[in-house]
């Protein structure tokens, strides 16, 4: 079996997990949900490490430092504000 | 133990933490430890990413996440709750252009690589996160109120964007070698670039300001299959995972968001609606009302032994959340059984209101979601709607209207209907509310904040 055909069955699986848990989610969290989301999808900053590595030449470098760039704006600016927001959520 | 081995089983650790993460936010009790485990799969991927990785130059990589980290953090902790909207559309916006780059320069690296399984998902990466990219910056545009939030159509639309749509399949074929073309691969592909960045664009402009909380989990779930199909372009599975799981997160809240609405998604994609298209708007306001001022208003809410409370995205606009908490907490204080629903699309993003009324510290388990309370209404004393319009429109249950078969929240059930606006105008469907013209609906005119606060100084004051 390939990579490719691995890396579908995991992307499958995934989805139906990622299904699963998120089904149950609140609507009273869907905000921090769809936040929490942004800076899951940050894991691209992984991917740009990985080219940036081996990048030739200046428009590869540029692109990814950029790369590098806006997937950390979604990392730390996605956790934190989600943080943000779930610690105002309060029972009294 | 081999190295490589011990790399692919942190990254497995990672998906596992970033699974177990969003688990925990199934309740609000644990969300917040669930939100740091899924920081620290982050951490964990990306350490193991830099031991693993051969760097040729450490410089780039550096000030790329010292200048991302900074404004990352900066945004995170300026915006304003109300602002959430934008600031989740513009970071879908992020997430997609990043995946779309780490695509893009496997393909600059390498523009010879022609037909085959990495030349597809390399177009398939560029082609969702462009998209993604583009779309996310015209979402924010419209919330941020640089662009009208009105659709913006034309005649042809959909088979103008339905013909870029194939255009920009065939450039990326095209890049790959296919058809032959006289135009080098590089070139193609730019143009590739450039086409998948225009669809996104004319993909969003024709939805409107209310149907923003489709779009907006639409893109998210686009910005998480971007990062999945980068992890296919350079084989790393704790990217398809974690990509898959904003995929799946995303899917869900756009089912959810139309399903509140009572609409197809394609419908929302493509009809244009809102803005009152089609619909008499001579009519609309000009049937008598009753209205009432702060004081007859306290004197509603003050006596009574229950009172729902219904925000809708005027409580954003007029940032009047604190003052609406104040008014639940004197009528408590009064012994007034005081709840607060919400209509899964009030606001311009799902879970909007929601995060409003936390960061007036109301308590979340005062929240109530339409299936919750809709049964209660009836036995309601009184309603007090602030900034809400379509959400509370009777004329969904009539099958010859616009928003027929939409859920609504039953506030006209309830014994006394009080409706905090500015005006008689219309929410985004474009047409007239019964709600505002029925017996027992008293109209509360002004600006929701200046209201708001004369409505707690009359509470405060009744005997």
């Amino acid at each position: 079996m390939g990579e490719l055909m691995i890396g579908l069955y995991v992307f499958v699986l995934a989805t139906l997990a990622g299904r699963e848990v998120i089904t149950k989610v609140p609507p009273t969290l869907h905000t921090p949900l769809m936040s929490g989301a942004n800076a899951i999808s940050g894991i691209a900053i992984v991917g740009a490490i990985v080219v940036a590595g081996r990048a030739e030449g200046t428009t590869q470098t540029v692109l990814c430092i950029a790369a590098i760039a806006m997937a950390m704006i979604n990392v730390i600016g996605g956790f934190l504000v989600t943080d943000r927001m779930l610690a105002m959520f309060r029972k009294r | 133990m081999n190295f490589e081995i011990l790399i692919e089983l942190t990254y497995l650790a990672s998906a596992v933490l970033f699974v177990v993460g969003l688990k925990r936010l199934q309740s609000p009790a644990t969300a917040r430890g669930g939100n740091a485990l899924a920081a620290l799969a982050m951490l964990v991927a990306i350490v193991a990413t830099l031991i693993d990785t051969e760097i040729l130059s450490w410089t780039g990589i550096l000030v790329g996440m010292a200048i991302g980290g900074a404004i990352g953090g900066f945004a995170a902790y300026r915006v304003k709750m109300t602002d959430m909207p934008q600031l989740v559309g513009i970071f879908n916006g992020f997430g997609g252009a990043a995946s779309a780059l780490v695509a893009v320069v496997e393909f600059v690296s390498n523009p010879s690589i022609g037909m085959g399984a990495t030349g597809v998902t390399i177009m398939l990466g560029t082609l969702i996160g462009a998209v993604t990219l583009s779309g996310s910056f015209i979402a924010f545009a419209k919330l941020q109120e640089i662009m009208t939030g009105n659709p913006i159509t034309f005649p042809g639309q959909n088979w103008v964007n339905l013909g870029l749509f194939f255009g920009v399949l065939f450039l990326g074929a095209a890049s790959l070698g296919v058809g032959g073309l006289a135009l080098s691969p590089l070139s193609l592909f730019y143009l590739f670039v450039g086409g998948a960045l225009i669809l996104g664009v004319l993909i969003v402009i024709p939805i409107g300001g209310a149907d923003m909380p489709v779009v907006i989990s639409l893109l998210n779930s686009y910005s998480g299959l971007a990062a999945s199909a980068a992890g296919f372009v350079i084989g790393n599975m704790v990217l398809i995972i974690s990509g898959a799981l904003v995929g799946a997160a995303g899917l869900i809240l756009t089912q959810l968001m139309c399903k509140g609405m009572n609409r197809s998604l394609a419908n929302v994609a493509f009809g244009g609606f809102g803005g009152g298209a089609g619909v008499d708007r001579a009519l609309i306001g000009k049937r008598p009302v009753k209205s009432a001022d702060a004081e007859g208003v306290a004197a509603e809410l003050g006596y009574v032994n229950s009172v729902v409370i219904v925000p809708g995205y005027g409580l954003a606009v007029a940032q009047a959340q604190h003052e609406l908490r104040k008014i639940g907490d004197l009528l408590e204080a009064r012994g007034v059984d005081v709840k607060y629903a919400i209509h899964p699309v009030a606001g311009r993003m799902p879970g909007h209101m929601n995060v409003l009324l936390a960061e007036a510290d109301v308590s979340y388990d005062k929240l109530y979601d339409l299936e919750e309370i809709n049964d209660d209404l009836s036995k309601t004393d009184a309603v007090l709607i602030v900034g809400a319009n379509d959400v509370v429109n009777p004329s969904a249950r009539d099958p010859r209207s616009i928003i027929a078969g939409m859920p609504i929240l039953d506030v006209d059930r309830a014994r006394r209907v009080i409706v905090m606006k500015r005006s008689l105008s219309p929410g985004f469907a474009g047409i007239d509310n019964d709600l505002f013209y029925m017996d027992h609906t008293l109209m509360f005119f002004g600006d929701a904040k200046e209201s708001m606060s004369d409505l707690v100084r009359e509470v405060r004051d009744l005997a």
